[in-house]
């Protein structure tokens, strides 16, 4: 078994409404991929994706584990977070990235501010006989 | 972003009960804790508890709670909800001893209370996030939880609970979330539960 880990550009989903982006999203996910997603969803787009899968959940579907890395420094100056929040009322919330798996193959994300841990289900690889 | 229904519903609710929510993940302690409050200020207890996950399956609303401190009252609708999870496997619920029939219909459940936790965010007008401080604060479903309620303009009171536990950590609840008051508690042991109190009236601007 390998896993498969798909990375999304934003372009890809910058012109999607919120319905469109998650059912794009989880259709990926229930094909087993990991996603590795450039930037990351509106705040009630992460609502609307939690809500979302609860009503897909069923028998084969256990749900998704979701992380998001998102740079936000306090420190920042004043010019830097202006220009920042300017490129991201053009261009969209570029900043950072959105993991979503498959809770049957992620079983945790660790997250930390600055770092992502991921823990796989064990995988089971036949054992070639001899 | 609050829309216009939810201004004209909070502007025509008028002189009604704050709405106060309970929300957090599964097994935080937010039934224990709405149980504490409702023993302490109304005599009974609002729901049943148990160690394995997505007990409360269903939002659970008792009207008109008062608590009074310091010469001050306030009056809440207390609102204890599913908990929140990205994931459910009807299969833990079958190593925690259940037959399989039943972990399914639990799991259902489960999902559909979480779907309606969900809906009634936007009917809140208070929330307390009820985490366990012994686990890791740093989910996504927590921020993410939070996050909106910061974008609908609702005040957010954060609890650590479980704080009896050796492996609590309260300020590691402190550092995920500086931005918002947290308090540790025991809900099951009734410890700084007059702390959490006065929390509740600063939260709500009482």
């Amino acid at each position: 078994m390998s896993l498969t880990l798909q990375f999304i550009p934003y372009i890809e989903i910058e012109d999607l409404d919120s319905e469109k982006r998650i059912t794009k999203l989880l259709k990926i996910v229930k094909a087993n991929k990991i996603i590795l997603l450039e930037g990351r969803l509106k705040g009630n787009e992460e609502t609307e994706l939690i809500r979302r899968t609860m009503e897909e959940i069923d028998d084969k579907f256990k749900g998704i584990e979701l992380s998001v890395i998102f740079p936000d420094k306090k420190d920042e100056a004043l010019f830097r977070k202006l220009k920042s929040m300017l490129i991201q009322a053009l261009m969209g919330d570029r900043k950072g990235f959105t993991i979503i798996g498959p809770a049957t193959i992620v079983k945790e994300i660790k997250q930390d501010p600055d770092k992502i841990q991921l823990f796989t289900e064990d995988l089971k690889i036949p054992r070639k006989k001899r | 972003m609050v829309n216009i229904f939810t201004l004209l519903k909070r502007l025509f609710r008028g002189r009604k009960n704050l709405k106060l929510g309970l929300y957090g993940p599964p097994n935080g302690g937010k039934t224990t804790l709405a149980n504490k409050i409702c023993v302490d200020w109304i005599g009974e207890e609002m729901g049943a508890t148990s160690n394995i996950a997505h007990e409360t399956r269903e939002v659970q609303m008792k009207e008109s709670v008062i608590i009074k401190s310091k010469g001050k009252e306030l009056v809440f609708n207390l609102v204890d909800t599913p908990g929140i999870a990205t994931k459910i496997d009807y299969e833990d619920f079958i190593k925690l001893g259940m037959k399989e029939k039943e972990a399914k219909t639990r799991a259902k459940e489960a999902t559909k209370g979480v779907i309606d936790a969900i809906k009634w965010l936007d009917d809140m007008d208070a929330v307390v996030i009820v985490l366990d401080a012994t686990k890791d604060p740093y989910s996504q479903v927590n921020i993410t939880i939070i996050g909106n309620l910061e974008a609908r303009k609702i005040p957010v009171l954060i609890v650590g609970n479980k704080i009896d536990l050796k492996k609590a950590d309260l300020k590691k609840v402190q550092a995920a979330f500086p931005q918002y008051k947290v308090i540790g508690i025991s809900a099951k042991m009734g410890k700084n539960m007059e702390d959490f109190y006065e929390a509740l009236f600063e939260v709500t601007d009482k």
